[in-house]
């Protein structure tokens, strides 16, 4: 098949990627939306599989296995596993981009200064990528840990490192096709999968969703460096929408923390404060309530709001919690969940929990819509949701999370906190809310403390 | 003049990658990263192209590497995106019972 057809085949792929992004914009269209795109992807497989010259043994070799680890993966990850599986996806894609510019280097070691350059950026990004979202991927799931790693000099050993990068970029840039320039590129290499790691392992657990973010869009980035390598549109185009749409989500999620992406890249916000968070935050006495006090709260209201956070995911509470939700309904009880957009470890992780037990998306609220009707709602039930919901972030100028939008819970008639225990969230700081004369604290595992509420709305 | 093109491209993609990507509601953005993850796998393509028969072998072996994570990313990133959107229910669609 001619190269000029192909072309034309992988515009159409373009433009059905794009179609596909439209219709992720209503979740009545998402679906077709993503079967367009796929659509679109199997058309630039199949006509670049129908080019000249292809050696076939290779292909087959890396499709069958690729395609057998990627349908296996999709097909049996739990959904509450889905900020681990996001992740490692986007290390995958880091990783491919590092090869394929390795790979054409090492044909091709003969290239043109801007060629160099992008292969160069490719080969960085897409290793910082690969490393850096592998080591997401581990504090995610739990196999390292998800505290904020702080060691000495970091900043300085960041900067040297990056030095050390762009330094051997400049030398290899100017003599691609010698050895030198080879042991370069190499060098490049394994500085940027240090680098991925030594950048991301600063950064604590909740602000996962800004690091997922970020490395979303790294990979895009590193596709499009690819197709400068390569010469060609569509990774152009296809990475150059990943990369917009990490970018806007990273800017989503940082507005949401009010903090600066810098800030969260090199704070280590988490083991910094967690110090003296302890000791001096707001004292007081705390109201605990059973099952059956908040039994007769829940029954007597005329609306509910629930308000999931990280607890939820862990506790794999979504389902009682919607089963709840139901019997509330029955009982003529309006039910709304309100959702803040950095509850949980990844962009809409939340969303995806509620709807995977059937909850229906116009019952999920966001949280500038709920906000300003707080006043009105009888009860609201915080489960397992802590700094989003403390309303120090809105008057407290010492704290650590002062400015940070968060879901005004306090301002409802009754809120109910379910926890594990009073130890503070993962900022380490104190919840005033807890203290707070119209909250009940209802202590226990997300789960169980759910179904006792549940058993006591079917015993009635 | 294939450098300035190709850059060209990229910022006209960049402009309507922020357009469509801003009309994203919060609910759908696990499906968007996802999604996009599966897109990001568009690195399939180059690899694929860049498995000629008269490679060197070094070539070919990283080449395959590439081929096989790009693939699982597409594969993986299209089916688990499907699968979180099939749950994506509204209330007469039979979500709440």
């Amino acid at each position: 098949m001619s190269p000029l057809l192909i072309n034309f085949a992988y515009v159409i792929s373009a433009a059905l990627f794009i179609f596909g992004l439209k219709m992720l914009s209503s979740p009545a269209t998402a679906r077709r939306g993503n079967l367009l795109s796929a659509l679109g992807m199997f058309i630039a497989i199949v006509f670049t599989l129908l080019a000249q010259g292809l050696d076939y043994k290779w292909v087959i070799l890396g499709m069958a296995i690729g395609g057998a680890i990627g349908a296996f993966a999709a097909l049996r990850v739990e959904m509450t596993s889905m900020p681990e599986m996001v992740a490692l996806f986007n290390g995958f894609g880091g990783i491919s981009s590092l090869l394929l510019a390795w790979a054409e280097y090492h044909q091709n070691p003969v290239m043109s200064v801007f060629i160099a350059i992008v292969a160069f950026l490719s080969a960085f990004i897409g290793g910082v990528t690969f490393t850096g979202s592998m080591v997401a991927f581990g504090k995610l799931s739990g196999k390292i840990t998800q505290k904020a790693v702080i060691f000495k000099g970091q900043h300085i050993i960041n900067a040297a490192i990056l030095a050390t990068a762009v330094g051997a970029a400049a030398l290899f840039c100017m003599n691609p096709h010698t050895g030198a320039g080879y042991a370069l590129f190499v060098l490049i290499v394994l500085v940027a999968l240090g680098f991925g790691v030594t950048s991301t392992i600063p950064i604590g657990g909740a602000d996962m969703p800004v690091v997922i973010s970020l490395l979303n869009s790294y990979s895009g980035i590193a596709a499009c460096a690819a197709g400068f390598v390569i010469s060609n549109n569509i990774l152009i185009v296809a990475g150059a929408l990943v990369g917009a749409s990490g970018m806007i989500l990273t800017n989503i999620m940082c507005k949401a923390m009010n903090r600066s992406l810098s800030n969260v890249l090199f704070s280590g916000f988490g083991t910094t404060t967690a110090g003296q968070g302890g000791g001096d935050g707001p004292q007081g006495e705390i109201r605990p309530a059973t099952a059956e006090d908040v039994f007769y709260i829940l029954e007597a209201a005329d609306s509910v709001v629930f308000v999931p956070g990280y607890g939820l995911a862990v506790a794999q509470a979504q389902h009682v919690v919607r089963e709840l939700g139901d019997l509330l309904e029955a009982n003529d009880t309006e039910v709304s969940y309100a959702i803040h957009p950095v509850a949980g470890r990844m962009p809409g992780h939340m969303n995806v929990l509620l709807a995977e037990a059937n909850v229906p998306y116009d019952q999920l609220v966001e949280m500038d819509d709920i906000n300003p009707r707080m006043d009105s709602v009888d009860v609201c039930v915080v489960i397992g949701a802590n700094d989003v919901v403390n309303p120090a972030a809105l008057d407290d100028e010492s704290s650590p999370i002062y400015g940070m939008p968060i879901i005004e819970t306090h301002r409802a008639r009754t809120v109910i906190v379910l926890k594990r225990s009073m130890n503070p969230g993962f900022a380490g700081i104190q919840n005033a809310l807890f203290f707070a004369e119209n909250a009940r604290m209802y202590f226990g595992d997300a789960k169980a403390s759910i179904q006792a509420l549940v058993a006591e709305f079917k015993s009635d | 003049m294939e450098p300035v093109y190709l850059t060209f491209v990229f910022v006209l993609a960049i402009f309507l990658g922020f357009e469509l990507i801003s009309k994203v509601p919060s609910t759908l953005h696990t499906p968007l990263m996802s999604g996009s993850n599966a897109i990001s796998g568009i690195t399939l393509i180059g690899a694929l192209a860049s498995l000629q028969t008269d490679n060197l072998v070094f070539s070919a072996i990283l080449g395959t590497l590439a081929v096989a994570f790009a693939t699982i990313n597409v594969v993986g990133g299209y089916v688990v995106t499907n699968r979180m959107l099939e749950m994506f229910k509204k209330k007469d669609e039979g979500g709440a019972k």
